[in-house]
């Protein structure tokens, strides 16, 4: 039956088509920026061509990509692993006393809503100019969600399970321990994975008010001598960057807690 | 056990008020009965007459308002030892495989699982008919698989109280009868004392010695039924016709207890 065969043939096609059509989409819009930017002749000031801003991240030295790549990396990693050894025992506490969650929620929004890009020339100037008040500044964009998150998590326990354990009389501890907190995982990685891109974008806006060295500051000093193709080859080894980071979390939930991923992840 | 002789649970004039001043709900009013050993009792009312409540005062989870619950003659206080619950979700854990899961109150409680304690559970587990299941996952399990490891996990420290809130309510109507028939064999096997709460007359006519029919608003008991059909109860059952008539006159009641 020919008819049914290249049915088949037509079915693969398709099929291997709709797994490329992220590949293409982004293809093809490379294809057209590269075109305007022939045709229109846009002034490479302007907004360079992708040719020419390979061309640039290439005749960077590999040296000072690394050095800017781990200036900004470092910073961000500090930064988010400071908010997560600081916010998943600060939504245990907020959650397990009244308390603190009447008194310290409030503050706790209070920063949250404080733009961080006006804080951070202050911070700098307190801080002095290490490494530093750029991880605070980091933590500071990036802990909030991880709170929030995890403290919904701790309170989202069916209660027939907090129930159990009391009938059990476990105690508090385990209740959190044996319970909440694996409860938990779910919500946790998920804010943790919003966090990644957070600390970057936390570790770039420090960069721009003081830093002789990273990603960040690679952008802003090349826009300032108006070497667009430099900085747009920042840019892109920074989303790059950020991207990867963005998997880290994803990984260490499939591989530490499989369970906590819904069926059709696994 | 030295309480040997009077009932095993006793309920004096129990009022439970839920609030305060004019938000005050009365979920109990004066709930007094006694339920004798090994004893199977149903409970059966419609949505919101306080059953579920009752249970967790049972439980000592809740305390009353007014009154007191005595088990083997002591006032409940606090959550007690020989007590197994099971509610109406089976509330698994999905960390933890079936096995995990049968054992999870000794781990909670004390930190730890000797291997005879990893035995005894499955042996419970072969008691619920999931003997080759020890090592699956919780989430490949059917509701009604996954309620049978609930029932499992509540065995496990061999208590000589039962309480079920509505277990088999979230199953269908076949998974249903089949749990019933297989809780009265593990009834037969373990006997203990068990509370089945439920709002199905079928249910509570099949498995109890007596129910006990609440109404609502407050909730109350309205009447203490026997429930004399022959032991063992099979499928025959159902067509008995003091099943038919006793089923009959329990949907009545309901039926007033309803149209208030």
């Amino acid at each position: 039956m020919p008819s049914s065969a290249s049915n088949s043939v037509w079915r693969r096609v398709l099929s291997f088509m709709d797994k490329l059509t992220p590949a293409l989409t982004f293809v093809a819009v490379i294809a057209v920026w590269e075109i305007a930017c022939r045709v229109f002749r846009i002034p490479v000031f302007l907004l360079p061509a992708p040719s020419v801003i390979v061309n640039a991240a290439f005749d960077q030295q590999a040296g000072i990509w690394l050095g800017n790549i781990w200036a900004t990396l470092r910073v961000a990693i500090a930064g988010y692993v400071v908010a997560i050894a600081v916010s998943i025992p600060l939504a245990v506490a907020l959650v397990s006393y009244r308390f603190l969650s009447r008194t310290l929620y409030p503050a706790l929004v209070v920063i949250q809503t404080t733009p961080i890009v006006a804080i951070a020339p202050i911070i700098v100037v307190t801080l002095g100019s290490s490494d530093l008040p750029r991880v605070v500044i980091t933590f500071l964009i990036t802990f909030f969600p991880i709170v929030v998150s995890t403290a919904t998590g701790l309170e989202a326990t069916p209660p027939e399970l907090i129930e159990l354990s009391r009938s059990l009389k476990a105690g508090r501890v385990r209740e959190m321990l044996h319970i909440r907190l694996p409860y938990a995982v779910p919500y946790i990685f998920s804010s943790l994975k919003i966090a990644t891109t957070l600390s970057v974008i936390g570790a770039v806006i420090a960069e721009f008010v003081a830093a002789e060295r990273g990603l960040g500051f690679y952008i802003m000093f090349s826009t300032s001598l108006f070497e667009m193709p430099k900085a747009f080859a920042g840019l892109v080894v920074l989303v790059t960057l950020s991207m990867l980071f963005f998997c880290v979390p994803k990984a260490v939930q499939a591989w530490l807690f499989p369970w906590s991923l819904p069926k059709s992840n696994r | 056990m030295v309480y040997m002789t009077g009932p095993v649970i006793r309920l004096n004039d129990v009022s439970q008020v839920f609030g305060k001043h004019n938000g005050a709900v009365t979920a109990l009013a004066g709930v007094s009965f006694e339920i004798g050993r090994h004893e199977f009792v149903a409970i059966v009312g419609p949505s919101g007459c306080g059953k579920s409540t009752l249970l967790r005062l049972i439980a000592g989870l809740v305390k009353p308002t007014s009154g007191n619950v005595e088990i083997y003659g002591m006032p409940v206080t606090e959550p007690r030892d020989e007590i197994g619950i099971v509610f109406q979700r089976p509330t698994l854990l999905p960390w933890f495989d079936v096995l995990g899961n049968v054992t999870f109150p000794l781990r909670h409680k004390y930190g730890r699982v000797s291997e005879s304690e990893r035995e005894q559970a499955k042996d419970l587990l072969s008691l619920v008919g999931l003997a080759d299941f020890a090592h699956n996952r919780v989430d490949e399990l059917s509701g009604g698989m996954q309620q049978r490891v609930a029932i499992a996990r509540a065995l496990l420290h061999d208590p000589d109280i039962l309480l079920m809130d509505e277990p088999f309510s979230a199953l269908d109507a076949l998974t249903r009868d089949q749990m019933s028939f297989d809780l009265l064999r593990i009834w037969s096997e373990r006997p203990k004392t068990v509370i089945f709460i439920t709002h199905s007359i079928q249910e509570a006519l099949l498995l109890s010695d007596r129910a006990i029919i609440m109404s609502k608003r407050p909730g109350s008991v309205r009447e203490i039924k026997d429930v004399d059909l022959p032991r063992p109860r099979t499928v025959a059952t159902l067509s008995d016709p003091h099943f038919a008539a006793m089923s009959n006159h329990l949907r009545s009641q309901l039926l007033e207890i309803n149209a208030f």
